[in-house]
């Protein structure tokens, strides 16, 4: 009974987008707004001396200036600080003290009644410092490494597993051997959305909190705790996010400050962060890779060792799984991981879209190509030839894994049985063709979550849970599969999220919203459905006074008999014995821990590609690329495309052009606009295309989906720079893969 | 270690402000009378002071094109502006697109394509491709690709924007590359 | 951004005027690059003067064969203009190839001569910059100088070391075309020959430019001859569009019978200024068309050339882009 679920819906949010209805963080307005103007740090290591406010503060419609001096007393423990996505250590605290961690760090805000006095009162505002030295290269403090803190975060971002076998013995025995250093710089989210938080004063102290936030309940959580505030003075709304890919996870200092500012002057206040601000809070940490594998000479792998050191900050030990792919992906008896950490003065490191599969997997799957090239084998069939079934980290069964059928199908649409394996041997006048492919894999996961459902008196169903929609098209498919568990045309389902006053989810990231929230929705609706049956089995000559739950089923807004369809009552008529008032059912929806721990929970992906590199001047066009992914249930082919086509072109930025540069004179990231941070543009993407492998998972989670979100960038970038290296016979093992490194 | 300061980035005691003036600005057909001063540009006059917020700020810098609107027909970003350059002139933003007949053909087709994620860009690309259109110089799909590359979408969104327009244009595909 | 008062004349004499009345007054046309910078506080004029209704947006063809484009005709329309597009397709490919259709929709002719650098440390207060601050230093002589010059530095005295680059397209091609931009000031009218008008930073890096105090340029008048038989303008940069030149060629070349009569090899994203070397042009005359030849110049062009780490890569690239973008002019290949 799937009307709605798996078909190509369109957005069920896109008439907002497309009129500009659909309201972000900073467009709330409230008459007697202020605005905050937050001034960053120009130092990356010191402490503040003196902050010169006066000038600021004596112009007109300028409200006060904010600082560590006379911020008020906030909560004292770090425990207070910590978000859902806080990793071990002390949370950096704006305003604290006048300590400088990183440069770019807030140090102030300006508040005055309108946006352009607060920005102009900004400039007037001289701070001195006593500067400290700075670490910022990690290059430089690689001896410095060591391994990370544990605590809760270790739960979701498992720690290296023990090592298999006798890595030493089998590599050196090995007929077939690659030994690389791959190496890839920071790189920041950049939304589109720049971050906001709109505070508005409510009476009596209550505040209302439109956030730019993946998790509406993770901001009222810090918010709460922070400032000593009751959760029910405290809503945080956030039904429209103009991008996160990680950014939204946690809650970023405007928040802090807005609220700050709010509570003080007692009056609403926004804070939105310029774009260059938007690379003064966590980023993806850069990363020295070393990989070596071992091979027999058919292409088995006999052992493999992966080694990664990544940043982090002073303060707090942020991690994420960046080696363990490789035990994962393959079966090699012989297998050394290692995971260590820098600390250096820098903000601490933030999930971003993948955050360590995109770092790990690039570097293992340019080192497979590597093997590949060296033993005289195909790519594919060198993947195809150690392929497991098995996550020999775990020692457990995939609870499906259909990554044979993306190689299978991916290379049939790509043309790859076409590929010429020889380096530099394909032109197009001046340029030079290369094909490469790689593997992706992420996690499929699944939380516990709460939804609620409700059939309005009107016969509308309304449902509701506070996670988020980044764009990932959450409103769709719980719209979807609202209106399939409930039998009810779509046009009269709404669902709604993004507020704390709504039953709790987690935070959105990871790809687990589908499972998570799905499940919950689903949960929902069908308690409301056996509610609905329950009242209509009440009705006066009910046609279902001796049906059981399993006699009927739930279609065209009825509940329905199935061994005679045409006897139905209509969800209106039901809800209208209610003496006018609605019915509802909140519901959780709990992983089944139990079964799930039995399995490895991955989805799968497999992309090829073709560039085309000018042979001059080392200019990387990918020219055409597949993506072939093994994700579970595809809930909505339309939304789940945009999501493979938007990793994809998250692929083709990290391998040809994204990177944050840090000068380590100043210890301060320098290309801090989009002039500068390259992202794709429109010209940059030319003919991509998405495959949906078969797969049924009855594991992962009751829907059996897998989630989309990350997969889509995994396999891209070594995919891209293996194609770069058949075309031009030089591999580059440092991303991103610009112009210089190809002269 | 040593005391730096930092540089004083203003002009120091320049506490007469600038005195606001009344502009008129034509939105949408509609006549929109302001006091502002000089220094709102056109963005935050629509955002701030008319709560016209489908025009979206992404960088503040032309960096990114998601504010971009129509002036006199002419896609501009609308943050590298000022509002009181603008009195005069005919400006259309993505409020001012759909009308009693329904979305715009534009609209239409990016709800089909699916040619956005999160909606941030979208004004934007929807303004830039109007403008794109009414400039006459897009005949093939590598014209919309780099005609429409002052719009960023980080979502990356851009198979779709260019299969939403391609169709509203009637653009024969076999010209592609 | 900082405070100050705004007016808008009707007349080019009030513009002047004012300008020569006000301290710290600026002209503002398209405002794409001078409000970027007052939002970043590295410009802070104290009164804007809107030139936008002065006219002097026309183009029209000059007695002498050649066109002037008007200062406040935006870039836009210059590169879709009939007679650029037909008679002088170098300057309408350059233009075409900077920065965003919305930017060129804004940005005038006028303005297109104003940019200034991209350096990253220009841009930012939290670093020194010669340019910036007079005497602050360069952060970018030891720092991150991916996209900065390699040619004609001043890189000597740390007070007045600069490597910033000019980050215009149209202008490059404008000093292929040896365009001459046309000022009007309180000394009255003058002619700048396009090689004269921006500057190498020398001693005096914050100086961009030749014209003085109180001048506004009016125009840019193209001489007749457009090479718009063999012409190439080729521009290398880190995605395929939206992004500034690491570096980009203009070529003009006048050809009969294989043999050159005329070229012209402009050069962008390595110097404080469009680079030319006019020197160096003359020995391609009456030279065959050949790739050696082409060879040849590049090598002399880049002569003294000189990389800071980052932009090293820089050198090697711009020899193999004039190389291609001649053989491109010459159709000694056909284009990519």
């Amino acid at each position: 009974m799937t009307k709605y679920v798996g078909k190509p819906i369109s957005r069920v949010d896109g008439v907002a987008k497309v009129t500009g209805k659909a309201k972000y963080a900073a467009e709330f307005k409230s008459p007697d707004l202020l605005y905050g103007w937050v001034i960053s740090s120009d130092i990356a290591k010191g402490a503040i001396t003196h902050i010169h406010t006066a000038d600021a503060l004596q112009v007109p419609g300028v409200v006060q200036v904010f600082t560590h001096e006379n911020r008020p007393g906030l909560a004292w423990f770090d425990l207070s600080y910590k978000d859902q996505d806080a990793p071990p250590g002390s949370p950096f605290r704006p305003l604290h003290d006048a300590e400088v961690k990183y440069s770019g760090q807030p140090i102030a805000l300006v508040v005055a009644e309108t946006f352009e006095l607060a920005r102009y009162a900004a400039s007037l505002i001289r701070v001195e410092y006593k500067v400290e030295e700075h670490a910022t290269d990690l290059h430089a403090n690689l001896s410095k490494a060591r391994d990370p803190k544990l605590g809760v975060a270790s739960l979701l971002k498992p720690p290296p597993p023990k090592p298999r076998g006798d890595f030493e013995k089998a590599f050196s025995e090995a007929p077939v051997q690659v030994s690389a250093k791959y190496v890839h710089s920071a790189e920041h989210h950049n939304p589109m959305e720049m971050f906001a938080t709109t505070v508005v004063y409510e009476k009596k102290g209550k505040l209302t909190i439109y956030d730019k936030t993946q998790g509406a309940p993770n901001s009222q959580l810090y918010v709460s705790q922070v400032f000593g505030l009751p959760f029910k003075d405290v809503r945080v709304i956030s039904s429209y996010v103009g991008g996160g890919f990680g950014s939204g996870l946690r809650p970023q200092y405007q928040l802090f400050l807005a609220v700050l500012a709010a509570r003080q002057l007692k009056r609403s206040v926004r804070v939105s962060l310029t774009r260059q601000q938007m690379f003064t809070f966590g980023h993806r940490p850069a990363t020295v890779q070393h990989i070596s594998l071992g091979a027999l000479n058919d292409g088995t792998l006999t052992a493999i060792r992966h080694d990664a050191i990544a940043e982090t900050s002073q303060f707090e030990d942020y991690t994420e799984i960046v080696v363990n792919w490789s035990g994962m992906l393959y079966p090699a008896p012989n297998t050394k991981l290692s995971y260590k950490l820098v600390p250096l003065d820098v903000y601490t490191p933030l999930d971003m879209r993948a955050p360590g599969g995109v770092t790990g997997v690039p570097a293992l799957e340019c080192a497979i190509d590597e093997l590949a090239h060296q033993a005289g084998i195909d790519p594919v069939e060198l993947r195809l030839k150690n392929y497991t079934d098995r996550d020999m980290n775990s020692d457990l069964p995939y609870s499906s894994k259909e990554l044979r059928e993306c190689f299978r199908q991916g290379a049939e649409r790509f043309g790859w049985s076409n590929r010429n394996p020889t380096p530099r041997s394909t032109r197009r006048g001046h340029t030079l063709i290369g094909w490469g492919m790689a593997t992706g894999i992420w996690d499929a996961t699944q939380g516990p979550a709460r939804a609620e459902a409700v059939l309005t008196v009107n016969g509308k169903l309304r449902v509701s849970s506070a996670t988020a929609d980044i764009g990932t098209g959450t409103y769709t498919i719980m719209t979807q599969i609202a209106a399939d568990t409930l039998g009810m045309p779509i046009e009269d389902v709404l669902f709604k999220l993004g507020d704390s006053d709504m039953p709790l989810a987690p935070i959105q990231g990871g790809s687990w919203t589908a499972a998570t929230v799905g499940s919950a929705v689903k949960v929902a609706c069908e308690d409301l459905g056996k509610k609905l049956f329950k009242m209509a089995q009440k009705m006066k000559n009910s046609p279902f006074a001796n049906a059981k739950p399993d006699d009927i089923f739930f279609a065209d807004a009825h509940i329905r008999l199935k061994n005679d369809p045409a006897i139905a009552v209509s969800l209106r008529e039901i809800v209208g014995q209610n003496g006018g008032r609605a019915v509802s059912e909140t519901s959780t929806s709990t992983p089944d821990f139990l079964e799930q721990r039995k399995y490895a929970r991955s989805v799968h992906s497999a992309a090829f590609v073709e560039v085309e590199v000018d042979e001059d001047f080392g200019t990387v066009r990918v020219t055409r690329a597949v993506t072939a992914v093994a994700g579970g249930r595809i809930l909505n082919p339309k939304t789940a495309r945009s999501q493979i086509l938007g990793g994809m072109v998250w692929g083709i930025s990290k391998a040809l052009e994204e990177e944050s540069v840090l000068d380590h004179q100043f210890g301060r990231f320098m290309n801090h606009s989009l002039a500068e941070y390259h992202v794709p543009v429109n010209a940059d993407i030319q003919d991509l295309d998405v495959i949906f492998v078969d797969e049924s998972d009855t594991i992962v989670n009751p829907l059996g989906v897998k989630g989309l979100g990350e997969i889509g960038i995994i396999a891209m970038p070594a995919a891209i720079a293996n194609a770069v290296f058949l075309a031009t016979g030089k591999r580059v093992r440092e991303l991103p893969i610009t112009l210089d490194k190809l002269l | 270690m040593q005391t730096i300061l930092s540089s004083e980035t203003g002009a120091r005691s320049q506490n007469v402000l600038p005195e606001k003036r009344s502009i008129t600005l034509t939105i949408n057909g509609l006549v929109h009378k302001l006091e502002l001063a000089p220094w709102t540009t056109l963005l935050d006059a629509l955002r701030e002071y008319l709560q016209l917020t489908g025009t979206k700020k992404g960088c503040d810098h032309g960096q990114c094109g998601a504010c971009t609107v129509l002036v006199d027909g002419k896609r501009i970003n609308s943050c590298l502006t000022l509002a009181v350059m603008k009195e005069g002139s005919e400006i259309t933003t993505i409020e001012g697109l759909a009308n009693e007949n329904g979305l715009h053909p534009l609209q239409t087709a990016f709800i089909e394509h699916d040619a956005y994620q999160c909606g941030y860009c979208t004004p934007g690309q929807i303004c830039s491709a109007i403008g794109m259109i009414n400039e006459g110089h897009a005949k093939t799909l590598q014209d919309i690709r780099e005609l429409m590359s002052g719009n960023i979408c980080r979502c990356g969104a851009y198979s779709n924007i260019v299969d939403a327009l391609q169709e509203v244009m009637k653009i024969d595909s076999n010209e592609t590359v | 951004m900082n405070n100050f008062s705004y007016s808008r004349p009707e007349d080019l004499n009030s513009a002047l005027g004012e300008l020569t009345k006000r301290e710290g007054a600026k002209f503002i046309a398209g405002g794409t690059n001078l409000l970027d910078l007052m939002k970043e506080n590295i410009e802070r004029p104290s009164h804007l003067i809107d030139i936008n209704h002065l006219g002097l947006n026309t183009i029209e063809a000059t007695a002498d064969g050649g066109l002037r484009l008007g200062a406040l005709v935006t870039n836009a329309d210059t590169a879709y203009h009939e007679n650029v597009v037909t008679h002088y397709p170098l300057l309408s490919q350059a233009i075409l190839a900077g920065a965003s259709a919305q930017l060129r929709n804004m940005a005038t002719n006028g303005g297109n001569l104003f940019q200034r650098t991209r350096c990253y440390y220009f841009y930012d207060l939290a670093t020194p910059c010669n340019k910036r601050e007079p005497g602050s230093g360069c952060g970018a002589l030891r720092g991150y100088n991916r996209i900065h010059a390699i040619l004609g530095t001043s890189d000597q005295n740390s007070e007045t070391a600069c490597i910033a680059t000019h980050p215009s397209d149209m202008c490059v091609a404008l000093a292929a075309l040896e365009a001459v931009v046309r000022v009007t000031g309180p000394a009255g009218e003058r002619i700048i020959p396009f090689a004269d008008f921006h500057r190498l930073p020398g001693n005096e890096p914050w100086r961009d430019n030749t014209i003085n105090p109180g001048e506004l340029v009016t125009a840019i008048d193209l001489p007749p001859k457009g090479f718009s038989t063999n012409f190439a303008y080729i521009k290398l940069r880190d995605r395929t569009s939206y992004a500034f030149a690491l570096v980009s060629v203009a070529v003009a070349l006048e050809i009969e019978n294989n043999r050159i009569l005329d070229a012209r090899v402009a050069l962008g994203g390595v110097a404080h200024k469009p680079w030319r070397k006019p020197e160096v042009e003359a020995t391609l005359i009456g030279q065959p068309v050949s790739e050696a030849n082409f060879q040849a110049v590049a090598e002399a062009l880049i002569d003294g050339a000189k990389g800071y780490g980052h932009n090293t890569f820089k050198i090697e690239l711009a020899k193999r882009a004039i190389v291609r973008a001649l053989q491109q002019a010459a159709k000694l290949e056909p284009t990519a």
